[in-house]
């Protein structure tokens, strides 16, 4: 089936099964690969990508119910720059091994910009997603010192 | 993973033993490894020691990098001794080849043999005995990241040395050059500079000229009080790449021409593949072959997400052999029952031992440990291609690059110079990608021999990476204790289950004068590996569980009553008296919060942790904060080293409130984060870390945050509602939030203190 995807501002025609989650066309066609899998279930959050700037799990997303809408992935939130998340994660030194910290990023981001100043209560009803090496207290400092302006010098 | 403390080398003392490698230094090895690990720009200058044209220091790290950010310690380690300019300082991995074996970590080991005997070496060791002063490593595939001994062995054996020898060689090239004495120079920020004219020269510039040189292996290192970069919170190389996605793992390896393969392994440990329906997938275009192993099948497509979905059309019918009945509630049983009955071989007795105890007064508790699994975000994957002509290269992360290179060989049959094994970055580790546990690596090669000519990326799903781990063991441990006038144990008697022997780090801190540790086999057909903290992960919720209710008992106060058995022993002291201090020790709490304490010393690094603890009406618990002090000698880096105390305590926490593997018919039950919960930011504590500094060797950092948070945590719940936890997990398995306490169990705060306050 064709299906005609846009991923950070670009456009891509693919011609694949309907029900393919969205994370394996972003690693496997496109070679997004930071976007990760971890669970497949939907339960940790490592494949967290902006579906018409929702936060979404993208390992159990159908590409086709993602056609068409703006998908923002890790490699184009920053639009070449660092976010202001991310500089805020450099800030507090927040990742160890990384591999959660795409699907984090992606979904702090999209909490903020929706509320910007988020009580703890609020982040963590928002942010659900996994990370094992233990970055929690980090995520929170970082995510405290956005809320109060001072997260980072970037956008 | 495991302790240095266990290791030895066949009896011989292995001192003066600290050459680093360079027994074995000649012009002919530094054209090899420039020739391996050099660009056309970059020359090494001595092991592990690279400087290019641009002054660019690359330092070539013995290790993998798992996220405990080793790379950036080590790093700063070298740059200290070199005198170098931190902002062009890089760290990168080194290739998987004998010339870049980690003699040092193997050194470090040699070092410290108080109490091993050969045959509790571990295998990555094997060899060092029979030729234990000098050219160890070479011959030996080590390049183990494990034990939490990274800093202090590499570092400290081996990237401070070879950065010091590179440092006397720059200044040899460029005293030869003015023809001045190599007495009349100094370093500074990546430079040489002939102090009587201040005339300088680039690290770079010098780097060729220096190589000539044959590097000390005695060159003079910096003291404490001399050091600029070591000490202090520099942020890590790896972190900018791992905030925007480039960082590279593992599973992003992507090859011209690619296949993905999808595996499904016997259910049953031990069980193997009997038939294979291939019918449903037949004509599926997108398959490229069913690969049939002894115990599993891989189903290898053009992509991931299609060879997965073929996968599950497929009902492969494996033998469950011989372990179809076994369940962790019999082996639970069955160590239970040992305990009483089973054969108890003697491990250590002090003083006299069990012969003290007196029966009318002894207190006896009995304490359980479940299996567990390591659950890293990155679930086991390795790529490789197997070439027409037999040789074989492999992309994965592991925790030992050399190690798995050899691994790879012995399974293919081939030898190791026909293996290329390239290793990335692993997405966590926790000890699951430690040599023997190489299961993905196996599966891997196999297949690519089965589709020779094609690289073939084999991914576990989370749900094979769940059953098919070697786990943290199931451990029953019984305690029996009389106590002194004063309240203090008199005698300490500690029997436990165990597979492979006795645990050093069963043994306690504490003055205790009769103490006796004694151990009973009880077989298991699970298997079984290190997971962060190894031993100490089940002794220290054991043994601090236990000391706990000896306090309660004697009618003291949990802090004081360590104190009391801690004399003579200052660091221990210190880091428990600065955890108590910083969490407000005594400081009243609202009902139905208590606090808990619990220290434990392992990888050469003390921590204390002191958890807080709601228990609600219902029984919910909640932890509010935990405060740690932590002393490891001196913190190469002490953001860090915070970092990794933190990360031990959330990762401890989730196997204490949530963990638990069962097996139900020879095969494990859970298969995925919903059926094996972790901790995530709503049940994420507070976190405090204190470091205390001392003059102590250096200890490890990834793995001494992990088991004091449990029992820390089991004692608040205690000092909360007056239930004391014996068995973890915390929770009643049902993979909802908590343990429900038992309405009956539950005491009132005021009548708990009562108990413990009236002597």
């Amino acid at each position: 089936m064709q299906i005609r995807i846009l991923v950070n501002d670009e456009a891509h025609e693919l011609d694949i099964e309907p029900e393919v989650p969205l994370l394996w066309i972003l690693r496997d066609e496109l070679n997004l690969t930071g976007t990760k899998y971890g669970c497949g279930v939907s339960a940790c959050g490592a494949c967290t990508v902006h579906v018409a700037g929702k936060p979404t799990r993208s390992c159990t997303l159908p590409v086709a119910a993602a056609a068409n809408k703006q998908i923002t992935t890790i490699e184009g939130i920053g639009a070449g720059a660092l976010t202001a998340v991310q500089e805020a994660w450099i800030e507090h030194q927040v990742p160890q091994c990384g591999y959660c910290q795409s699907g984090m990023i992606m979904a702090v981001s999209a909490l903020l910009a929706s509320n910007s100043t988020p009580s703890d209560e609020e982040l963590s009803a928002a942010i659900t997603n996994i990370c094992r090496c233990g970055t929690y207290p980090r995520i929170r400092a970082a995510v405290r010192a956005l809320a109060a302006g001072r997260g980072g010098s970037g956008r | 993973m495991i302790t240095r403390r266990r290791l030895l080398i066949g009896g011989t003392t292995a001192a003066g033993a600290l050459v680093v490698g360079y027994g074995f230094w000649s012009r002919d090895r530094l054209s090899r490894i420039n020739s391996i690990a050099a660009k056309p720009n970059e020359r090494f200058v001595s092991d592990w020691i690279k400087i290019a044209d641009d002054d660019t220091i690359i330092l070539v790290i013995p290790h993998c990098d798992m996220g405990t950010g080793i790379f950036t310690a080590l790093s700063q380690m070298a740059a200290e001794e070199l005198d170098a300019d931190w902002r062009k300082i890089r760290a990168e991995t080194a290739p998987a080849d004998p010339l870049f074996a980690n003699a040092a970590l193997v050194e470090g080991y040699l070092l410290d043999q108080s109490h091993v005997t050969r045959d509790s070496m571990p295998i990555f060791l094997e060899g060092a005995a029979a030729n234990a002063s000098g050219r160890i490593a070479r011959f030996m595939n080590v390049q183990t990241t494990g034990g939490s001994s990274a800093v202090n062995t590499t570092g400290v054996y081996g990237m401070r040395v070879a950065a010091a020898a590179a440092r006397a060689m720059l200044i040899e090239a460029a005293a030869a050059r003015i023809g001045a004495p190599v007495t009349a120079f100094h370093t500074e920020m990546s430079r040489v500079i002939h102090t009587p004219s201040g005339l300088s020269f680039s690290f770079g510039a010098l780097a060729a000229a220096a190589g000539r040189y044959t590097p000390s292996s005695h060159p003079k290192l910096k003291s404490k009080g001399e050091y600029k970069l070591v000490g202090k919170a520099i942020p890590r190389l790896d972190i900018p790449d791992k905030v925007n996605g480039t960082a590279r793992y593992g599973i992003d390896i992507q090859l011209p021409g690619m296949q993905y393969g999808a595996i499904s392994i016997s259910p049953t440990f031990g069980g193997k593949l009997v038939s294979l329906d291939e019918g449903p997938i037949a004509r599926d275009p997108r398959v490229k072959k069913v690969v049939k192993l002894e115990d599993a099948i891989v189903v290898v497509a053009d992509r991931f997400w299609r060879a997965r979905k073929a996968l599950d059309l497929l009902k492969p019918v494996f033998d469950p052999g011989e372990n179809a009945h076994v369940s962790s509630l019999t082996l639970r049983d069955d160590q239970q029952a040992a305990l009483k009955t089973g054969l108890i071989e003697r491990d250590l007795t002090v003083g006299a031992g069990a012969d003290a105890l007196r029966s009318a007064t002894v207190i006896e508790r009995v304490y359980h440990v479940p299996y567990l699994a390591h659950a890293a975000m990155e679930p086991v994957n390795a790529t490789a291609l197997y070439t027409k002509e037999g040789k074989l290269e492999v992309w994965a992360g592991t925790q030992d690059g050399l190690g798995s290179r050899a691994y790879c060989a012995k399974i293919a049959g081939i030898h190791l110079q026909d293996v290329v094994f390239h290793l990335l970055p692993s997405g966590g580790s926790f000890g699951r990608r430690l040599p023997d546990l190489w299961n993905f690596l196996s599966y891997a090669v196999k297949t690519a021999i089965a589709v020779p000519g094609v690289p073939i990326k084999l991914v576990f799903t989370r749900e094979q990476d769940m059953q098919h781990d070697f786990y943290r063991p199931s451990v029953t441990s019984r305690f029996r204790a009389s106590l002194a006038h004063d309240g203090t144990p008199a005698v300490w008697v500690n029997d436990y289950t165990t597979i492979d022997g006795s645990n050093t780090e069963a043994r306690i801190l504490y003055d205790v004068p009769n103490q006796a540790y004694n151990t009973v086999k009880v077989a298991s057909p699970v298997p079984i590996g290190p997971w962060r903290s190894v031993e100490s992960s089940w002794h220290g919720y054991f043994v601090e569980s236990f000391i706990d209710e000896l306090a309660q008992l004697a009618h003291r106060d949990p802090v004081d009553y360590r104190r009391a058995l801690l004399k003579g022993k200052p660091r221990h002291l210190a880091t428990l008296e600065l955890a108590a201090d910083k969490a407000g020790w005594g400081m009243p709490l609202p009902p139905r919060w208590g606090r808990g304490i619990a220290m434990v010393e392992c990888f050469g690094t003390i921590a204390a942790h002191v958890a807080e603890v709601e228990v609600t009406d219902d029984g919910t618990i909640r932890v509010h904060r935990v405060t740690s002090a932590a002393d490891c000698g001196t913190a190469v880096n002490p953001d860090g080293f915070r970092a990794q105390i933190e990360g031990g305590i959330v990762f401890g926490l989730s196997a204490a409130l949530y963990g638990e593997i069962t097996i139900a018919h020879g095969a494990v039950a859970q298969q995925n984060f919903p059926d094996y919960p972790v901790v995530r930011l709503a049940d994420c504590p507070a976190i405090d870390v204190h470091i205390h500094e001392s003059d102590a060797l250096l200890g490890g950092a990834g793995e001494p945050g992990t088991p004091p948070i449990a029992p820390a945590l089991t004692n608040a719940i205690f000092a909360a509602s007056g239930v004391r936890i014996r068995e973890l997990p915390v929770s009643d398995g049902s993979g909802v939030i908590v343990r429900r306490i038992d309405a009956g169990e539950f005491k009132t705060t005021s009548a708990l203190h009562t108990a413990i306050d009236t002597p």
